[in-house]
């Protein structure tokens, strides 16, 4: 039995740790399906974790702080529009300027309002989002395999895991089965054959780009406001990079940018889980070596088994109409 | 008394300091297919962009059934009933028929009933016309005349009264050109308006009933097409009197120089793209290559220029092998034997646009007397010796120091024919050498052509504008998905004949 409840624990800290991979493989996906390069994920994921526990904290409701990351993040969003839509700029510049830009911001923001430099304030109970279990989740627990799958699996997430998974689908019928996700897909191929369509290729840009704020936004709250109970340093560590690998892993798809972000959930659940564990005839592996396994299958997915990966056509150009 | 359905007043457009349109006027009548021919570059694109919203005017005004309308984007455009059937299609490559129809009247948010509707629609609009279109075919799969049709249908979908087509005819075979003229006369049938604009004499004469003649961005003419002929619009065309058949003395063949044994060549995804092919060129002969764009004419220019690996086969110069499978000349190697190439795509590879037109001049000479010395470049040679080709090639402006992509493109490819031909090579390899070049240009290039020819270089001509095959070539070769499907002498050979061949049916 207790190989089945290390597996159930498994898949469980899978399911979470993917989960700001996922918010941020979506929002990626309205980003890039619409012709802009979003390279400024990781800075957006780090500022709205930085927004969502201030914002908490003095709000006292880890939702209103939500709000404010959301809000940050559409900001956020819209001036990448402007340098790279609007102005046609490099869009990857944009997206590292963003990026150094955070990095240095939270991090004086954090020295100047609570005197420690990047860190914030530790949340209490009321300020933070907590577990959350699932109706009868104690009283089925022993019923074999659906109580494990129930309990222990399903049962005792964050919030933000639930609408996670719950936004794949909605990302996917928002893509492919309304007007919208026509449009967005179709300004990111050919931008004028939208603009001879009559509809407007910088509105459209930047209503994608919006709807990229909203979404990261969650995937900073849920670092910040839920798994942990406060903002520190560079706390995004690398996670909006590791989710664009995982949304061009998924070829811009929703659905198989989510079996990416699952993959790499599960080897950075597994590294977790192989810390400090003795294996046979090797001994105990490096932690550094363990810790760098779900980066190592970066590249080596990306550099091996994506090969072909098709991108919108038009991704990195900016709209230029006139000569 | 017909009333014009579309009027244009003073029409004013500028692009920087380049006025693309000065003082436009113009009336075009309903129900009547218009044909607006010039130059390329004189400014009939840039006017029907305005019509069609994309550009805003400067000044001037538009009419549409004698109502003033303000232009401010396409759809204001197409809610006007106008619709556009762009030079280079405006269709999203990967999206399906229908897609790519409705894509911005999908007049539902979740696609749903409307999409249905619409769908019936549009396959009832195909059986009137005639269309045989599957609407969930990908637009990938699609030849070019079919994605023509399907730019045609997504215009009369959104309800277009007067459609405008851009160069429709530029990359169809003539059979498809066939096609399209019998769609656009069973439109104006049906009352709608055409307006065509094209560089093609044949196609105004064949089709239009009025004509209006555009020069340097303005207006320099409107007739009826039947009160007037080719050579009168070319003249205007061009602002003066233009040959349109180039002079050509009978053939005096000497021996086989350039030789090519089954060869085969895989473009860059590693698809094979040309197929077993043999060809030989004489001294003093124009071998032409006629075939629709995509059929491996451009990969084995690459190959016999020394810019591509030869799969499979050889090349042989003057009977020595050049290149192979596992050798081969580099194009500065292949240039010092004498061979010459003019390559199709002059702003990708002919040219270094943002260099000044005497860099690009002496480039591949540049290293030798008496442009440099010693590594260090003579400049003041290299200004003199510019300024004097120039003169000779009638590159205009004569401005050495001005950056290469200021010049239009006929000027452009002089320069390039300026420098390869300098040095009186024994082969030419010239592609799709009039391709965005205007009438004046274009009568010169072919002029140095035949010069070369008579001098007694073997020159091999890959075009896809089958009147220049046709003027310039003493042989004529047809390729189709990669092989050489026909050979003619070009005696008596018709364009049809060609067309054929070009298809792949014959």
């Amino acid at each position: 039995m207790e190989f089945l409840s290390d597996i159930a624990s498994l898949i469980n800290s899978t399911l979470r740790i993917s989960t700001p991979l996922v918010f941020a493989a979506m929002a990626g996906i309205f980003a890039e399906r619409s012709g802009v390069i979003d390279f400024s994920l990781e800075g957006k994921m780090l500022m709205a974790a930085f927004v969502a526990a201030v914002g908490s904290y003095y709000l006292g409701n880890p939702w209103l702080g939500l709000l404010l990351a959301i809000i940050v993040c559409v900001c956020l969003s819209m001036l990448h529009g402007f340098a790279s839509v609007t102005h046609k700029g490099d869009q990857v510049v944009s997206c590292v300027a963003i990026n150094i830009l955070i990095i240095g911001l939270t991090t004086a923001l954090a020295a100047a309002w609570f005197g420690q430099a990047g860190l914030t304030p530790t949340l209490n109970e009321e300020q933070r989002f907590l577990e959350i279990n699932l109706p009868f989740a104690d009283s089925v627990r022993d019923i074999p395999i659906i109580g494990t799958l129930y309990s222990d699996i399903l049962s005792g997430h964050y919030v933000f895991v639930y609408l996670a998974y719950l936004s794949v689908p909605i990302v996917f019928w928002i893509v492919f089965k309304t007007s919208f996700g026509l449009r967005l897909r179709a300004v990111g191929e050919n931008p004028s054959a939208v603009d001879t369509a009559g509809i407007n290729v910088f509105a459209m840009r930047y209503k994608a780009l919006a709807v990229n704020g909203v979404v990261i936004a969650f995937a900073g709250a849920h670092l910040s406001t839920a798994v942990n109970a406060n903002f520190f340093r560079e706390m995004s560590a690398g996670r909006g990079y590791l989710a664009l690998a995982a949304m061009i892993f998924g070829k811009w798809h929703p659905k198989t940018a989510l079996i990416a972000c699952l993959l790499f959930g599960f080897t950075d659940a597994l590294q977790i889980r192989l810390q400090g564990v003795e294996l046979p005839a090797i001994g105990e592996i490096p932690v550094q070596l363990i810790q760098a396994i779900p980066y190592i299958l970066t590249v080596v997915l990306l550099a091996g088994f994506v090969g072909k990966a098709i991108a919108p056509n038009a991704i990195g150009q900016p709209y230029i109409k006139e000569r | 008394m017909v009333s014009p359905i579309l009027e244009l007043t003073n029409i004013n457009k500028s692009f920087g300091h380049v006025q693309a349109n000065k003082n436009i006027n113009l009336k075009i009548n309903k129900g009547t297919i218009h044909g607006i021919i010039g130059e390329n570059g004189a400014g009939k694109s840039t006017l029907m962009s305005i019509v069609f919203g994309l550009y805003q005017a400067n000044s001037g005004s538009i009419k549409i059934n004698g109502k003033e309308i303000n232009l401010r984007s396409p759809r204001d455009s197409i809610v006007n009933g106008i619709g556009m059937v762009h030079q280079h299609f405006m269709l999203v490559e990967n999206f399906t028929v229908l897609e790519n129809i409705i894509l911005g009247f999908e007049g539902e948010t979740v696609f749903g009933e409307k999409l249905a509707t619409a769908k019936k629609d549009l396959e009832k609009l195909c059986k009137t016309y005639n269309f045989n279109i599957d609407l969930d075919a990908t637009i990938a799969d699609l030849s070019v005349g079919f994605r023509q049709r399907v730019e045609i249908l997504k215009s009369l979908y959104r309800g277009a009264e007067i459609l405008i087509l851009d160069e429709p005819t530029g990359v169809l075979t003539p059979q498809e050109v066939d096609e399209l003229f019998k769609i656009l006369r069973s439109l104006k049938d049906e009352g709608k308006t055409i307006v065509l604009i094209t560089h093609k004499l044949i196609e105004i004469m064949d089709l239009t009933s009025e004509v209006s003649v555009m020069r340097q961005g303005e207006m320099v003419g409107h007739t009826k097409t039947k009160d007037t002929n080719k050579e009168q619009l070319a003249e205007m065309m061009v602002g003066r009197s233009v040959l349109l058949r180039v002079d050509k003395k009978e053939i005096k063949k000497g021996e086989v120089i350039f030789k090519v044994n089954n060869l085969s060549v895989k473009d860059d995804l590693d698809v094979a793209r040309v197929k077993n092919i043999n060809l030989e060129i004489r001294s003093g002969e124009i071998l032409g290559i006629a075939g629709v764009t995509g059929n491996g004419q451009t990969e084995l220019l690459e190959a016999l220029s020394g810019i591509r690996k030869v799969e499979s086969g050889n090349i042989q110069l003057f009977g020595e092998k050049i290149s192979d499978q596992d050798n081969f000349l580099n194009p500065r190697m292949l240039k010092e034997k004498g061979l010459a190439h003019v390559p199709e795509d002059r702003q990708r590879m002919g040219l270094i646009s943002d260099f000044k037109a005497h860099e690009n001049l002496i480039f591949g000479y540049h290293d030798q007397e008496p442009f440099s010395k010693s590594a260090v470049l003579n400049s003041q040679e290299i200004k003199e010796y510019s300024s004097k080709i120039m003169q000779e090639y009638d590159v205009r402006p004569n401005s050495p120091n001005l950056i290469t992509s200021n010049f239009s493109g006929g000027n452009q490819q002089k320069i390039i024919l300026s420098r390869e031909l300098n040095e009186n090579p024994k082969v030419l390899l010239v592609g799709q050498p009039t391709r965005g070049v205007d009438i004046g240009a274009i009568e010169f290039i072919h002029q140095r052509l035949i010069d070369m020819r008579d001098r007694g270089a073997a020159i091999l001509l890959a075009s896809v504008e089958l009147d220049e095959i046709l003027s310039l070539s003493d042989r004529i070769i047809v390729m189709f998905d990669g092989k050489i499907v026909g050979e003619k002498e070009n005696k008596n050979v018709t364009d049809r004949e060609l067309g054929l061949l070009m298809a792949g049916v014959a």
